[in-house]
């Protein structure tokens, strides 16, 4: 397993990685559950705030609340400012030199409806398909489903193999000038698995289709940069990214947005409104109906710029280490299936039990402090590609130990012991 | 209490080992020693038509009114936990009258018990769908 994916188009790394210090920034770490140190697993799902953004948000609310482009008093000029600020560092930290390509969102999901609702529902046609993993997040599914439902297209799935890897001959036979859309998630909540999204980019663009990528998972574990990937659209979320809930960025290419109709109508969003018909706003503001998520957006700013102050490349060797360790260890828990074998993938791990449901193990880790996810993970199809029905998933962030690895692996002979 | 499901405590029995177990973890082996005590249910029972849907666990239930209007259950999940749970229910129902039925309040025997927990809306375990399964079946019988 020596070949698990590290990013290396990052700074290089510029001393060791101090676990402990970084803990100290995050104050929910100190905490205690059931009388026991918290072990926090399940960051594929939310990961913890630092004190950096938790005092952003604090200071918004204290000095600056006000609503933004709006009124022309001074704390309305500064929340625009800030607002606007945060705009400009979420396009930066993707590759891209225009922030007007940022629009955003309420998170991720909401971002992957607008480009399904609004760029899918202008463009399918009868006939028309979109291209899905099968290892997708519902998110990336459902929307789709929707709107070809609409249009009369159909939503096709691209297989996943047993690693848990995307089955890139299988997408190369299936791909043709039907396919007008490929859907894809750049990194698995569920397995782990780092996806080639730049090459199954660059097939889709050979049959003239539009890329969607679900970088949700994948925007703690390597540099993004859109032109790179060569990628249409992009979504990512605020809270998964050490930011605030309820805040998420869609990305598209500028000529793709201006072409886009509104996906939502409300304030902000119009040039004009008349009985007669109304004219809409130049992207971003076209997709930003209503008063924004304001300090969210602004959080999710400080939290890119915390992260990005990070020494990523540190961070990447330490989850890279988590990831290996992680394989290795539970692989020596008895009946214990791992789904999710891929040789490059980030450290989340799921897996199976054959002397308990996943539903059964929860509640015993939870007694012993520590919170991993139960269940399908918002991935229904994958759960039933690899024929189960639901799975325990234990998620690192930067801030994870080996110890803390160590602390579940012995949980879980203490619950084999309970429930065997 | 019927033949079949004769090795679940009756609930009294139950409701005092829970209070003589202290600690969490031996309540919890409890439970999922009285879910090893369920009946068999027939794989030709685990069909679509008996699945009770909500759950993050699979609960089949079979509910019938025997001939002598005393309610028959048999019910499995392929979790340990709800089983336990399942033991439960069927340590309250299994074989009593409707009447009985409709004067057994499950919620608050459940929330005696202190397993409430494994019954929140996110665990969704299906428990309640078969407790309004019963109410329904026996509210007119």
């Amino acid at each position: 397993m020596s070949d698990l994916a590290t990013p290396t188009n990052a700074t290089p790394s510029t001393g060791p990685f101090d676990v402990q210090a970084l803990r100290s920034e995050f104050p929910i770490l100190q905490r205690e559950v059931h009388g026991k140190p918290l072990v926090y697993l399940d960051n594929a799902a939310t990961k913890q705030k630092p004190q950096a953004v938790l005092d952003a948000l604090e200071t918004y609310y204290t000095q600056t609340n006000s609503n933004v482009h709006r009124g022309l008093h001074t704390l309305s000029e500064e929340a625009t400012a800030q607002y606007e600020q945060a705009r400009a560092i979420c396009a930066r930290f993707i590759g891209s030199d225009n922030p007007r390509e940022i629009v955003f969102t309420g998170g991720a999901t909401d971002a992957l409806n607008l480009v399904a609702h609004s760029y899918g529902g202008a463009t399918l046609k009868p006939g028309d398909r979109v291209f899905v993993t099968e290892m997708e997040h519902h998110s990336n599914i459902v929307p789709w489903q929707l709107v070809a439902e609409r249009c009369g297209a159909e939503v096709v799935p691209i297989p996943v193999t047993d690693d848990g890897e995307i089955d890139l001959d299988a997408y190369r036979s299936l791909l043709d000038e039907r396919g007008k859309v490929v859907a894809m998630v750049a990194v698995s909540n569920t397995l782990g698995t780092v996806n080639p999204v730049a090459e199954m980019v660059r097939l889709a663009k050979e049959v003239g289709a539009a890329t969607v990528v679900d970088a949700t998972q994948a925007v703690t574990a390597q540099t993004i940069d859109v032109h790179e990937l060569g990628c249409d659209f992009l979504a990512f979320t605020g809270h998964k990214l050490y930011g605030p809930t309820g805040i998420g960025v869609f990305w598209g290419r500028m000529e793709m947005l201006e072409a886009m109709p509104p996906y939502r109508g409300g304030g902000e969003m119009i040039d004009s409104v008349k009985f007669t018909g109304s004219t809409y706003a130049a992207p971003p503001m076209r997709f930003e109906a209503g008063t924004p998520n304001i300090a969210g957006a602004i959080g999710l700013g400080v939290a890119i710029e915390w992260f990005t102050a990070q020494d990523r490349q540190a961070i990447w060797a330490h989850e890279h280490s988590l990831a290996e360790y992680g394989q290795a260890k539970l692989a020596e828990v008895e009946g214990l299936r791992m789904i999710g074998t891929s040789p490059t993938k980030i450290p989340i791990f799921s897996f199976v039990l054959d002397w308990a449901h996943a539903y059964d193990v929860g509640p015993v880790l939870d007694h012993r402090g520590i919170a991993v996810r139960t269940g399908h993970h918002c991935t229904e199809p994958l759960m039933d590609r690899f024929g189960v029905p639901a799975t325990v998933r234990a998620s690192c962030a930067a801030y994870t130990t080996h110890q803390e690895i160590g602390a579940l692996v012995e949980a879980l002979g203490r619950a084999k012991e309970l429930l065997a | 209490m019927t033949a079949s499901s004769s090795a679940i405590p009756p609930i009294d029995e139950i409701e005092e080992t829970f209070e003589f177990l202290d600690d969490w973890e031996e309540r919890f082996s409890y439970l999922i020693d009285l879910g090893k005590k369920l009946p068999d249910m027939p794989e030709a029972d685990r069909n679509e038509a008996n699945r009770v849907h909500g759950c993050q666990a699979s609960v089949w239930l079979k509910l019938d009114l025997a001939e002598d209007k005393r309610l028959a259950i048999r019910a499995a999940s392929d979790a340990h936990i709800v089983n336990g749970l399942i033991a439960i229910m069927l340590s309250l129902f299994d074989g009593v009258s409707p009447a009985e039925a409709r004067a057994t309040d499950a919620k608050a025997v459940v929330e005696k018990l202190g397993l409430h927990q494994h019954l929140s809306p996110t665990r969704r375990n299906g428990l309640w769908a078969m407790i309004e399964r019963i109410n329904a079946l026996t509210a007119n019988a």
